[in-house]
Protein backbone atom coordinates (compact mmCIF):
# COMPACT_ATOMS: atom_id res chain seq x y z
CA UNK A 1 0.00 0.00 0.00
CA UNK A 2 1.05 3.56 -0.48
CA UNK A 3 1.04 6.17 2.20
CA UNK A 4 -2.52 6.49 3.40
CA UNK A 5 -3.07 9.55 5.50
CA UNK A 6 -5.77 8.03 7.65
CA UNK A 7 -8.82 8.92 5.62
CA UNK A 8 -8.88 12.67 6.24
CA UNK A 9 -8.84 14.88 3.16
CA UNK A 10 -5.55 16.66 2.62
CA UNK A 11 -5.57 19.91 4.53
CA UNK A 12 -5.25 22.03 1.40
CA UNK A 13 -8.34 20.59 -0.29
CA UNK A 14 -11.05 23.25 -0.12
CA UNK A 15 -14.58 22.50 1.04
CA UNK A 16 -17.40 22.41 -1.52
CA UNK A 17 -21.14 22.58 -0.89
CA UNK A 18 -23.14 20.08 -2.92
CA UNK A 19 -26.59 20.62 -4.43
CA UNK A 20 -28.53 17.80 -6.07
CA UNK A 21 -31.57 17.99 -8.33
CA UNK A 22 -33.49 14.84 -7.57
CA UNK A 23 -35.41 14.88 -10.85
CA UNK A 24 -36.12 17.13 -13.77
CA UNK A 25 -38.35 20.05 -12.89
CA UNK A 26 -37.39 20.14 -9.23
CA UNK A 27 -34.91 22.57 -7.77
CA UNK A 28 -31.39 21.71 -6.66
CA UNK A 29 -31.27 21.08 -2.93
CA UNK A 30 -28.35 21.37 -0.60
CA UNK A 31 -27.36 17.87 0.50
CA UNK A 32 -24.01 18.35 2.23
CA UNK A 33 -20.41 19.18 1.64
CA UNK A 34 -17.14 17.49 0.76
CA UNK A 35 -13.48 18.16 0.15
CA UNK A 36 -11.93 18.18 -3.32
CA UNK A 37 -8.80 19.54 -4.92
CA UNK A 38 -10.66 21.23 -7.77
CA UNK A 39 -14.15 21.76 -9.19
CA UNK A 40 -14.05 18.74 -11.49
CA UNK A 41 -13.05 16.48 -8.63
CA UNK A 42 -15.80 18.01 -6.51
CA UNK A 43 -18.46 17.03 -9.07
CA UNK A 44 -17.04 13.51 -9.27
CA UNK A 45 -16.89 13.17 -5.50
CA UNK A 46 -20.44 14.48 -5.23
CA UNK A 47 -21.53 11.87 -7.75
CA UNK A 48 -19.84 9.13 -5.73
CA UNK A 49 -20.88 10.34 -2.29
CA UNK A 50 -24.39 11.70 -2.87
CA UNK A 51 -25.89 9.98 -5.94
CA UNK A 52 -24.95 6.36 -5.29
CA UNK A 53 -28.59 5.44 -4.78
CA UNK A 54 -29.97 7.30 -7.78
CA UNK A 55 -30.69 10.40 -5.72
CA UNK A 56 -30.15 12.81 -8.55
CA UNK A 57 -30.06 13.85 -12.18
CA UNK A 58 -27.94 16.98 -11.80
CA UNK A 59 -25.18 18.18 -9.50
CA UNK A 60 -24.04 21.65 -8.55
CA UNK A 61 -20.97 22.26 -6.44
CA UNK A 62 -19.96 25.62 -5.02
CA UNK A 63 -16.86 26.40 -3.06
CA UNK A 64 -18.01 26.99 0.49
CA UNK A 65 -15.72 30.01 0.68
CA UNK A 66 -17.63 31.60 -2.21
CA UNK A 67 -20.95 31.54 -0.40
CA UNK A 68 -21.90 34.87 1.14
CA UNK A 69 -23.95 34.19 4.25
CA UNK A 70 -25.97 36.32 6.61
CA UNK A 71 -24.44 36.98 10.00
CA UNK A 72 -26.25 35.18 12.85
CA UNK A 73 -25.71 38.33 14.91
CA UNK A 74 -27.96 40.18 12.47
CA UNK A 75 -30.82 37.74 12.95
CA UNK A 76 -32.93 40.15 14.99
CA UNK A 77 -32.71 42.90 12.41
CA UNK A 78 -33.12 40.61 9.45
CA UNK A 79 -35.86 38.24 10.52
CA UNK A 80 -37.83 39.54 13.49
CA UNK A 81 -39.59 42.33 11.60
CA UNK A 82 -41.44 39.64 9.63
CA UNK A 83 -42.79 38.05 12.78
CA UNK A 84 -45.87 40.25 13.24
CA UNK A 85 -46.86 40.24 9.57
CA UNK A 86 -48.87 37.06 9.45
CA UNK A 87 -51.01 38.54 6.67
CA UNK A 88 -48.14 37.74 4.31
CA UNK A 89 -48.91 34.05 4.63
CA UNK A 90 -51.40 32.92 2.00
CA UNK A 91 -53.50 31.22 4.64
CA UNK A 92 -56.56 33.46 4.49
CA UNK A 93 -57.99 31.89 1.38
CA UNK A 94 -60.15 28.81 1.02
CA UNK A 95 -58.41 26.53 -1.46
CA UNK A 96 -60.79 24.79 -3.86
CA UNK A 97 -60.55 21.00 -3.71
CA UNK A 98 -59.64 20.80 -7.41
CA UNK A 99 -56.42 22.69 -6.82
CA UNK A 100 -53.59 20.36 -5.98
CA UNK A 101 -49.96 20.87 -5.18
CA UNK A 102 -50.40 24.35 -3.81
CA UNK B 1 -22.14 -39.47 -37.33
CA UNK B 2 -21.03 -38.98 -40.91
CA UNK B 3 -17.86 -37.05 -41.73
CA UNK B 4 -20.00 -34.32 -43.33
CA UNK B 5 -21.92 -33.65 -40.10
CA UNK B 6 -18.91 -34.00 -37.79
CA UNK B 7 -16.96 -31.07 -39.25
CA UNK B 8 -19.57 -28.36 -38.54
CA UNK B 9 -20.11 -29.78 -35.04
CA UNK B 10 -16.39 -29.63 -34.42
CA UNK B 11 -16.23 -26.05 -35.68
CA UNK B 12 -19.10 -25.08 -33.45
CA UNK B 13 -17.46 -26.66 -30.43
CA UNK B 14 -14.19 -24.86 -31.19
CA UNK B 15 -16.04 -21.56 -31.51
CA UNK B 16 -17.85 -22.14 -28.24
CA UNK B 17 -14.58 -22.94 -26.46
CA UNK B 18 -12.98 -19.80 -27.87
CA UNK B 19 -16.01 -17.74 -26.79
CA UNK B 20 -15.73 -19.20 -23.28
CA UNK B 21 -12.09 -18.15 -23.07
CA UNK B 22 -12.79 -14.75 -24.61
CA UNK B 23 -15.57 -13.95 -22.13
CA UNK B 24 -13.43 -15.20 -19.24
CA UNK B 25 -10.66 -12.79 -20.23
CA UNK B 26 -13.04 -9.85 -20.02
CA UNK B 27 -14.64 -11.15 -16.84
CA UNK B 28 -11.40 -11.93 -15.04
CA UNK B 29 -9.85 -8.59 -15.92
CA UNK B 30 -12.84 -6.80 -14.36
CA UNK B 31 -12.96 -9.14 -11.38
CA UNK B 32 -9.26 -8.95 -10.54
CA UNK B 33 -9.08 -5.18 -11.01
CA UNK B 34 -12.23 -4.79 -8.88
CA UNK B 35 -10.66 -6.91 -6.14
CA UNK B 36 -7.49 -4.79 -6.28
CA UNK B 37 -9.48 -1.58 -5.94
CA UNK B 38 -11.35 -3.10 -3.02
CA UNK B 39 -8.03 -3.30 -1.17
CA UNK B 40 -8.09 0.50 -0.97
CA UNK B 41 -11.26 0.55 1.12
CA UNK B 42 -10.36 2.08 4.46
CA UNK B 43 -6.96 3.18 3.14
CA UNK B 44 -7.84 5.86 0.56
CA UNK B 45 -5.99 9.17 0.66
CA UNK B 46 -9.30 10.86 1.52
CA UNK B 47 -12.74 9.62 2.52
CA UNK B 48 -14.08 10.82 -0.82
CA UNK B 49 -11.43 8.87 -2.76
CA UNK B 50 -12.12 5.81 -0.69
CA UNK B 51 -15.73 5.93 -1.86
CA UNK B 52 -14.75 6.71 -5.44
CA UNK B 53 -12.42 3.70 -5.66
CA UNK B 54 -15.04 1.46 -4.03
CA UNK B 55 -17.57 2.64 -6.61
CA UNK B 56 -15.23 1.71 -9.43
CA UNK B 57 -14.65 -1.66 -7.79
CA UNK B 58 -18.38 -2.34 -7.55
CA UNK B 59 -18.92 -1.42 -11.21
CA UNK B 60 -16.13 -3.79 -12.22
CA UNK B 61 -17.35 -6.63 -10.03
CA UNK B 62 -20.84 -6.09 -11.47
CA UNK B 63 -19.40 -6.47 -14.97
CA UNK B 64 -17.52 -9.57 -13.87
CA UNK B 65 -20.72 -11.14 -12.50
CA UNK B 66 -22.60 -10.68 -15.78
CA UNK B 67 -19.67 -11.94 -17.81
CA UNK B 68 -18.88 -14.92 -15.57
CA UNK B 69 -22.52 -15.98 -15.59
CA UNK B 70 -22.49 -15.87 -19.38
CA UNK B 71 -19.15 -17.71 -19.54
CA UNK B 72 -20.60 -20.45 -17.37
CA UNK B 73 -23.58 -20.79 -19.72
CA UNK B 74 -21.33 -20.91 -22.78
CA UNK B 75 -19.21 -23.59 -21.13
CA UNK B 76 -22.31 -25.65 -20.30
CA UNK B 77 -20.74 -27.51 -17.38
CA UNK B 78 -23.07 -26.04 -14.78
CA UNK B 79 -20.56 -23.57 -13.32
CA UNK B 80 -22.13 -20.32 -12.12
CA UNK B 81 -20.46 -16.96 -11.43
CA UNK B 82 -19.41 -18.01 -7.93
CA UNK B 83 -17.94 -21.31 -9.06
CA UNK B 84 -15.91 -19.50 -11.70
CA UNK B 85 -14.81 -16.68 -9.40
CA UNK B 86 -13.98 -18.67 -6.29
CA UNK B 87 -13.05 -22.18 -7.42
CA UNK B 88 -10.52 -21.62 -10.18
CA UNK B 89 -6.78 -21.50 -9.58
CA UNK B 90 -4.47 -18.82 -10.94
CA UNK B 91 -3.53 -20.61 -14.19
CA UNK B 92 -7.25 -20.81 -15.05
CA UNK B 93 -7.65 -17.04 -14.67
CA UNK B 94 -7.34 -15.27 -18.01
CA UNK B 95 -7.18 -11.63 -16.91
CA UNK B 96 -4.76 -9.15 -18.39
CA UNK B 97 -1.49 -9.20 -16.48
CA UNK B 98 -1.85 -5.47 -15.87
CA UNK B 99 -5.03 -5.92 -13.81
CA UNK B 100 -3.35 -8.08 -11.16
CA UNK B 101 -0.43 -5.69 -10.52
CA UNK B 102 -0.33 -4.46 -6.90
CA UNK B 103 -1.89 -1.15 -5.91
CA UNK B 104 1.47 0.41 -5.08
CA UNK B 105 1.06 4.07 -4.27
CA UNK B 106 -1.95 6.08 -5.43
CA UNK B 107 -0.16 6.98 -8.68
CA UNK B 108 0.31 3.28 -9.53
CA UNK B 109 -3.37 2.63 -8.87
CA UNK B 110 -4.41 5.55 -11.06
CA UNK B 111 -2.07 4.68 -13.94
CA UNK B 112 -3.17 1.03 -13.88
CA UNK B 113 -6.80 2.12 -13.81
CA UNK B 114 -6.34 4.62 -16.60
CA UNK B 115 -4.58 2.11 -18.89
CA UNK B 116 -7.37 -0.42 -18.42
CA UNK B 117 -10.12 2.22 -18.68
CA UNK B 118 -8.75 3.29 -22.06
CA UNK B 119 -8.64 -0.37 -23.12
CA UNK B 120 -12.17 -1.12 -21.92
CA UNK B 121 -13.51 1.99 -23.65
CA UNK B 122 -12.42 0.61 -27.02
CA UNK B 123 -13.23 -3.03 -26.35
CA UNK B 124 -16.70 -2.36 -24.96
CA UNK B 125 -17.51 0.18 -27.69
CA UNK B 126 -16.76 -2.48 -30.32
CA UNK B 127 -18.53 -5.22 -28.38
CA UNK B 128 -21.68 -3.12 -28.06
CA UNK B 129 -22.13 -3.86 -31.78
CA UNK B 130 -21.32 -7.56 -31.41
CA UNK B 131 -23.24 -10.25 -33.28
CA UNK B 132 -23.50 -11.90 -29.85
CA UNK B 133 -26.52 -10.15 -28.35
CA UNK B 134 -25.71 -11.09 -24.79
CA UNK B 135 -22.20 -9.66 -25.02
CA UNK B 136 -23.53 -6.58 -26.82
CA UNK B 137 -25.96 -5.88 -23.97
CA UNK B 138 -23.32 -6.38 -21.27
CA UNK B 139 -20.87 -4.17 -23.17
CA UNK B 140 -23.43 -1.39 -23.66
CA UNK B 141 -24.04 -1.29 -19.90
CA UNK B 142 -20.35 -1.53 -19.04
CA UNK B 143 -19.43 1.18 -21.53
CA UNK B 144 -21.45 3.77 -19.58
CA UNK B 145 -19.62 2.82 -16.40
CA UNK B 146 -16.28 2.83 -18.14
CA UNK B 147 -16.81 6.34 -19.50
CA UNK B 148 -17.07 7.50 -15.91
CA UNK B 149 -14.07 5.42 -14.85
CA UNK B 150 -11.97 7.02 -17.57
CA UNK B 151 -13.17 10.46 -16.58
CA UNK B 152 -12.06 9.71 -13.04
CA UNK B 153 -8.68 8.18 -13.90
CA UNK B 154 -7.70 10.64 -16.64
CA UNK B 155 -8.66 13.50 -14.31
CA UNK B 156 -6.34 12.15 -11.65
CA UNK B 157 -3.64 11.43 -14.21
CA UNK B 158 -3.63 15.10 -15.21
CA UNK B 159 -3.86 16.29 -11.61
CA UNK B 160 -0.92 14.14 -10.53
CA UNK B 161 1.17 14.51 -13.69
CA UNK B 162 0.70 18.25 -13.84
CA UNK B 163 0.78 18.62 -10.05
CA UNK B 164 3.68 18.90 -7.64
CA UNK B 165 7.23 17.74 -8.36
CA UNK B 166 6.63 14.70 -6.17
CA UNK B 167 3.27 13.72 -7.67
CA UNK B 168 4.73 14.16 -11.13
CA UNK B 169 7.79 11.99 -10.51
CA UNK B 170 5.72 9.28 -8.81
CA UNK B 171 3.21 9.21 -11.65
CA UNK B 172 5.88 9.08 -14.34
CA UNK B 173 7.56 6.28 -12.37
CA UNK B 174 4.25 4.37 -12.20
CA UNK B 175 3.73 4.88 -15.93
CA UNK B 176 7.25 3.72 -16.74
CA UNK B 177 6.88 0.64 -14.57
CA UNK B 178 3.37 -0.39 -15.73
CA UNK B 179 3.79 0.44 -19.41
CA UNK B 180 5.46 -2.91 -20.08
CA UNK B 181 2.12 -4.62 -19.47
CA UNK B 182 0.30 -2.49 -22.02
CA UNK B 183 1.48 -4.42 -25.08
CA UNK B 184 -0.69 -7.32 -23.96
CA UNK B 185 -3.87 -5.23 -24.18
CA UNK B 186 -4.14 -5.51 -27.94
CA UNK B 187 -1.93 -8.51 -28.72
CA UNK B 188 -4.32 -10.72 -30.68
CA UNK B 189 -4.05 -14.50 -30.49
CA UNK B 190 -6.12 -17.32 -31.98
CA UNK B 191 -9.02 -16.66 -29.60
CA UNK B 192 -9.26 -13.02 -30.65
CA UNK B 193 -8.96 -13.97 -34.30
CA UNK B 194 -11.70 -16.55 -34.01
CA UNK B 195 -13.98 -14.02 -32.29
CA UNK B 196 -13.29 -11.45 -35.01
CA UNK B 197 -13.95 -14.00 -37.76
CA UNK B 198 -17.29 -14.87 -36.15
CA UNK B 199 -18.32 -11.21 -35.85
CA UNK B 200 -18.43 -11.51 -32.06
CA UNK B 201 -15.53 -9.14 -31.42
CA UNK B 202 -13.99 -6.53 -33.68
CA UNK B 203 -10.41 -6.95 -34.92
CA UNK B 204 -8.03 -5.54 -32.30
CA UNK B 205 -5.78 -3.47 -34.58
CA UNK B 206 -8.17 -0.52 -35.15
CA UNK B 207 -9.04 -0.47 -31.42
CA UNK B 208 -5.32 -0.43 -30.61
CA UNK B 209 -4.84 2.58 -32.85
CA UNK B 210 -7.71 4.46 -31.17
CA UNK B 211 -6.27 3.48 -27.79
CA UNK B 212 -2.87 4.89 -28.72
CA UNK B 213 -4.40 8.19 -29.82
CA UNK B 214 -6.44 8.55 -26.64
CA UNK B 215 -3.54 7.53 -24.41
CA UNK B 216 -1.21 10.02 -26.09
CA UNK B 217 -3.76 12.82 -25.70
CA UNK B 218 -4.36 12.02 -22.02
CA UNK B 219 -0.62 11.86 -21.35
CA UNK B 220 -0.10 15.16 -23.08
CA UNK B 221 -2.80 16.75 -20.93
CA UNK B 222 -1.03 15.30 -17.91
CA UNK B 223 2.35 16.59 -19.19
CA UNK B 224 3.74 13.05 -18.83
CA UNK B 225 6.19 11.41 -21.20
CA UNK B 226 4.99 8.50 -23.33
CA UNK B 227 7.27 5.55 -22.50
CA UNK B 228 8.99 3.70 -25.32
CA UNK B 229 7.17 0.63 -26.68
CA UNK B 230 8.06 -2.50 -24.73
CA UNK B 231 8.40 -6.05 -26.00
CA UNK B 232 5.51 -8.37 -25.23
CA UNK B 233 6.43 -11.02 -22.68
CA UNK B 234 3.12 -11.07 -20.75
CA UNK B 235 0.54 -13.78 -21.10
CA UNK B 236 -2.08 -13.21 -18.41
CA UNK B 237 -4.85 -13.76 -20.92
CA UNK B 238 -3.37 -17.19 -21.63
CA UNK B 239 -3.26 -18.04 -17.92
CA UNK B 240 0.42 -17.29 -17.33
CA UNK B 241 0.56 -14.78 -14.49
CA UNK B 242 2.94 -12.76 -12.37
CA UNK B 243 3.35 -13.93 -8.78
CA UNK B 244 0.86 -11.29 -7.62
CA UNK B 245 -2.29 -13.06 -8.82
CA UNK B 246 -1.88 -16.04 -6.50
CA UNK B 247 -1.79 -13.78 -3.44
CA UNK B 248 -4.82 -11.85 -4.63
CA UNK B 249 -6.80 -15.05 -5.18
CA UNK B 250 -5.66 -16.39 -1.81
CA UNK B 251 -7.45 -13.51 -0.15
CA UNK B 252 -10.41 -13.33 -2.52
CA UNK B 253 -11.16 -17.05 -2.45
CA UNK B 254 -10.31 -17.74 1.18
CA UNK B 255 -13.87 -17.97 2.47
CA UNK B 256 -15.19 -20.20 -0.32
CA UNK B 257 -12.11 -22.41 -0.08
CA UNK B 258 -12.39 -22.77 3.69
CA UNK B 259 -16.18 -23.26 3.68
CA UNK B 260 -17.14 -24.48 0.20
CA UNK B 261 -20.62 -23.41 -0.83
CA UNK B 262 -21.10 -21.16 2.19
CA UNK B 263 -23.86 -18.55 1.79
CA UNK B 264 -24.93 -15.60 3.90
Amino acid sequence: MGDPSGGAAPADWPLYEVFIRSRSGLEHKHVGSLHAADARMAVEHARDVYTRRQEGVSIWVVRSADIVASDPADAEALFEPARDKVYRHPTFYAIPDEVKNL
Amino acid sequence: MSAGAAAPARRERALSEALFRYVLRLADTSLVLGQRLGEWVGHGPALEEDLALANLALDLIGQARLLLTYAGEVEGEGRDEDALAFSRDAPEFLNLTLAEQPNGDFAHTIVRQWLIDCWQLEIYADLAASADERLAAIAAKALKETRYHHRFSSGWLARLGDGTAESRSRTQAALDSLWRFSAELFAADEVDERMAAAGIAAPLAPAAERWRIRAAADLQAATLALPAPQPYPWHGKRGVHTEHLGHLLGEMQHLQRAYPGVRW
